[in-house]
């Protein structure tokens, strides 16, 4: 078993084996989660969501490409993937093929691919992607860029794990009252609009900005008659101190790159919203209490199964088959012995 | 789907220059199809695109598809690389057209199992769990 000290040394295949662990939740990668997690907190998370087919894969891929040959001002960094796709209900197996797109990162030292299934859990991540993403924190990675689940309208689950969430929208998906629905859309940082050189990409445009002027109203400027002329807004116009992200909108080509530059630079900006507002701090107590939380339940479900009687659940629940009791008189029964209420 | 269910993890991979990807999407499903977690890399890869890929996503089993002719030159290239990368323990299977005086070459350089046309997915997936697994269950 590699061990930890191998993997902070930059050891890739360590690294690997470890990753397999913590994907497998084994007792070994549990542990070495735990040595980890001091060096952790130095990446910057970015999540990549969107309906399947609107190239987050073709967008992750020119991302980290970014990252790697930057304009002549910045420096390049070292970036990690973690490309998730769904495993089958039926089987367990799983096709991932996010790499398809990736073929110009391979040779590249500063780059660790890694595609994950989801292993039946469904919000757009995998239950250990957590882990793994730290694990590439804690290795140094200063980038790491988490591509979900082809997600369609609630699997918003990457927002809780990144620092900057990316919506990749393409034209002809959906008109404005798609736009207006909750769940997806309000989750991110930054709105993609990918696809840019197919018909329809201004429609598309256009509903995502209305979509965002109904929440953050915006003071309008007119020109009449050659003059300008500031209309005041219906609503509240929040000023420039209370320092709002308003989500940008961005158009990109993906497959020849256009727009990735104006990206990079948006992410950039945003990560500097989030370090200037103290925004950055407040999100990762959210992640972490989180984290905490879902651990906590996983512990105190399999404590309390350690120390039920074996036969007793069955009994219960064969007693809820036949309606003698309901299923919350049965959880009572199980937790406390009576069936009261 | 159990917790401490070991789940296999095989790349498909097409080394060479040949475009005839059917193969590999039919063995890449059959194996989904029993539970496993492909990897899929796509056409025209090198031996050191895949050897590289192998060793980020940790997998057990590479499964090479060639119908270029050119299995002797990039087979071994591959199996060369997983050693000097540590991978010594990974599985190698390879389908397509092969000759049958190339399949005892190539199974002395260690490919575990060697599929031509008309081969079964049942027999492939049989073989991998074997391979993997040590044993064979359903």
């Amino acid at each position: 078993m590699a061990s930890v000290q191998d993997v902070l040394s930059g050891n890739r295949l360590s690294l690997a084996r470890l990753l397999s662990q913590i994907e497998n939740d084994t007792s070994a990668g549990r542990a070495a989660l735990s040595d980890l997690f001091p060096h952790t907190g130095n990446a910057h998370l970015i999540g990549v969501t969107g309906a399947p087919g609107t190239g987050k894969s073709s967008l992750v891929n020119q991302l980290a490409h970014y990252y790697r040959h930057p304009p002549e001002n910045l420096s390049p960094k070292s970036v990690a993937i973690v490309a998730i796709d769904p495993s089958s209900p039926f089987s367990g197996g799983a096709v991932l093929g996010d790499r398809v797109r990736m073929r110009d990162l391979a040779g590249d030292p500063g780059v660790f691919i890694r595609s994950m299934a989801s292993r039946g859990s469904l919000g757009g991540l995998a239950r250990t992607t957590s882990g793994v993403v730290q694990a590439f924190d804690a290795t140094g990675y200063e980038v790491v860029l988490i591509e979900t689940v082809g997600a369609g309208q609630a699997e918003v689950d990457i927002a809780r794990l990144a620092h900057t969430t990316l919506v990749v929208e393409a034209p002809g998906l959906g008109d404005d009252i798609q736009a207006i629905k909750a769940g997806i859309l309000e989750i991110a940082d930054i709105l993609v609009v990918n696809k840019a050189d197919r018909p329809g990409v201004e429609n598309t445009e256009r509903a995502l900005r209305n979509m965002l002027n109904l929440a953050h109203p915006i003071k309008r400027v007119y020109r009449h008659h050659g003059t300008l002329e500031v209309v005041p807004s219906a609503i509240a116009v929040p000023t420039e101190s209370e320092s709002i992200w308003i989500p940008a909108i961005q158009k990109t080509v993906a497959t020849d790159g256009t727009g990735i530059q104006e990206l990079g630079d948006l992410i950039t900006q945003h990560k500097e919203h989030l370090e200037n507002t103290g925004d950055w701090e407040s999100r990762e107590r959210t992640r972490l209490s989180a984290e905490l939380d879902d651990l906590l339940h996983a512990a105190l479900v399999s404590c309390w199964e350690d120390t039920l009687p074996a036969g007793r659940y069955q009994e219960v629940f064969d007693q809820l088959i036949e309606r003698v009791i309901s299923p919350r008189q049965a959880v009572n029964a199980l937790l406390n012995g009576t069936q009261d209420k | 789907m159990s917790k401490t269910e070991r789940k296999i993890r095989v790349l498909i991979a097409k080394p060479g220059l040949d475009g005839h990807d059917r193969g590999a999407k039919v063995v890449a499903r059959a194996l989904r199809d029993a539970g496993m977690e492909v990897i899929y890399t796509g056409l025209r890869q090198t031996p050191e695109m895949i050897a590289e890929a192998a060793l980020q996503e940790d997998v057990d089993v590479v499964g090479l598809s060639i119908l270029s002719g050119a299995h002797m030159a990039l087979a071994p290239r591959v199996i060369e690389l997983l050693k000097s990368n540590g991978q010594e323990h990974v599985k190698i299977f390879l389908g397509g057209i092969i000759p049958n005086e190339d399949v005892i070459k190539l199974q002395e350089i260690g490919v575990t199992g060697i599929y031509g046309p008309g081969t079964l997915t049942t027999q492939i997936v049989s073989d991998v769990r074997m391979g993997v697994l040590g044993e064979v269950n359903n």
